[in-house]
């Protein structure tokens, strides 16, 4: 069973990515969060806010300019 | 430029950003602008209101080139770091309205959020209870937001739709630098089209191509490094993330020592430049004007730079507040330096009413 969670910021203002984010992280504790954005701002935004909450984050950059981070703990 | 830009991404971006705003700030006063404002996107609003003629109110008309600057700088980092996106889509009308009422509680204060800080590093003490008033907008604004608000999804749109706000700016300066007049009325008053103020705070400006020049680099270095000065308290309330906030406090000191230096911190309430010290207004014009900057996303500067990015919702709210700004004059919404007006009171009630609906009833 696939047990990452996604959220989808995709065109959406700050601070909601980070925000959106930040309660998926909370709400997980632990294992594989997929956060969607498709501005370099937001990608920006969440990979600060993640890495200070002691996840680790990569950023694969999709077609159409969309970034999936991938955080893991 | 990587480095440059390198930097810019880091903790330092808006460290950088908010020091350099500071001090030429300063310097643009020094220059010509009015008492502690360098740069204040809320009265600039409104002297370009003025200046289009969408106001009358002679004493605040200019078409201000750092607010030109701000977008031309802005596209200049986008287009550089690939970072021009053209996008729409999030609630376009009420983003346009939350511009309207963001400068009329800005003009209540008479200054929006960067104007308070550069007040208060002036030493005018009535910034103080501006920035409580704009803290308090923010608070409320984030009990919406974990509420599940949202003015919903952008998405990318043609080329032409980003370029409007830039082609706009373009279009600013050249009535700015070429002025055209159709002359005068019977009693000898100019009527228009681009009016230009001859006494009072429209009167009073930098040269032209410098005060170009600093929106320029402003706007290259905000757009990059994302300052804002409403995201630096919300972030650090919500979020617990000071990196915003660090730009913001870098602004204040910078400001403040440049206008000790420059000879021009006044310490003080009373007969401060372009205020005045009726706290009340002053607190509840920026709670106005914090809880719609805060529904839309950003601070006057940010919403006008990610205008630059290509982002047309953030242009709309810009185009806002001018709009706003002349709907202010005429309807004599704005304070002086002699207080508010009698209508401040039905303006903030009316503007937080709007705003509580929309924060209350926009979802994804």
């Amino acid at each position: 069973m696939d047990e990452r969670t996604i959220v989808d910021a995709r065109g959406l203002s700050c601070p909601q990515p980070a925000f959106m984010t930040k309660k998926a992280l909370d709400e997980a504790g632990s294992g594989c969060v997929q956060v969607l954005v498709d501005n370099a701002a937001s990608r920006d935004n969440v990979s600060r806010l993640v890495t200070k909450t002691g996840w680790r984050v990569t950023v694969e950059e999709q077609d159409g300019g969309v970034f999936c981070l991938i955080c893991e703990k | 430029m990587r480095p440059l830009s390198a930097l810019l991404v880091s903790r330092w971006g808006p460290i950088l950003t908010g020091a350099l705003i500071g001090v030429l700030a300063a310097v643009l006063v020094k220059l010509g602008n009015p008492g502690n404002m360098g740069i204040c996107v809320a009265c600039f609003s409104r002297d370009i209101a003025g200046a289009l003629g969408l106001h009358r109110a002679e004493v605040v008309q200019y078409i201000r080139p750092e607010i030109v600057g701000f977008v031309l700088g802005a596209v200049i980092a986008a287009l550089a770091f690939g970072e021009f996106r053209p996008r729409a889509g999030s609630a376009p009308v009420i983003r346009f309205l939350l511009g309207g009422f963001s400068v009329v509680g800005a003009l209540i204060f008479l200054g929006c959020p960067w104007r308070a800080y550069l007040r208060l590093s002036g030493g005018d003490l009535n910034a103080i209870p501006g920035i409580l008033g704009l803290i308090g907008g923010i608070l409320l604004g984030l009990v919406f937001l974990r509420r599940g608000f949202s003015l919903g999804r952008n998405h990318p749109v043609p080329a032409p739709v980003g370029w409007v706000m830039p082609v706009l700016a373009l279009g600013q300066l050249a009535l700015v630098m070429f002025a055209p007049q159709f002359g005068k009325d019977a009693e000898g008053n100019p009527v228009g089209p681009v009016f230009f103020s001859k006494t009072g705070p429209g009167s009073q400006h930098a040269p032209l191509l410098i005060s170009l020049a600093v929106g320029i680099i402003v706007g290259f270095l905000a757009q990059r490094s994302r300052f804002c000065t409403v995201g630096a308290i919300r972030d650090a309330v919500l979020l617990k993330d000071s990196h915003l906030l660090n730009g913001v406090v870098a602004l204040v000191f910078a400001a403040l020592v440049a206008n000790l230096a420059l000879g021009q911190f006044k310490l003080g309430f009373e007969d401060q430049p372009v205020a005045h010290a009726q706290s009340l207004w002053n607190f509840a014009g920026m709670v106005l004007s914090g809880l719609a900057f805060t529904l839309a996303g950003g601070c006057p500067g940010r919403q006008i730079f990610l205008s630059g990015e290509g982002d047309s919702d953030a242009a709309i709210f810009s185009i806002g507040m001018v709009v706003g700004a002349g709907f202010a004059h005429n309807f004599s919404l704005a304070s002086s330096p002699a207080g508010a007006s009698p209508f401040a009171a039905m303006a903030v009630l009316l503007g937080l009413a709007f705003c509580c609906v929309v924060g209350l009833t926009m979802r994804e």
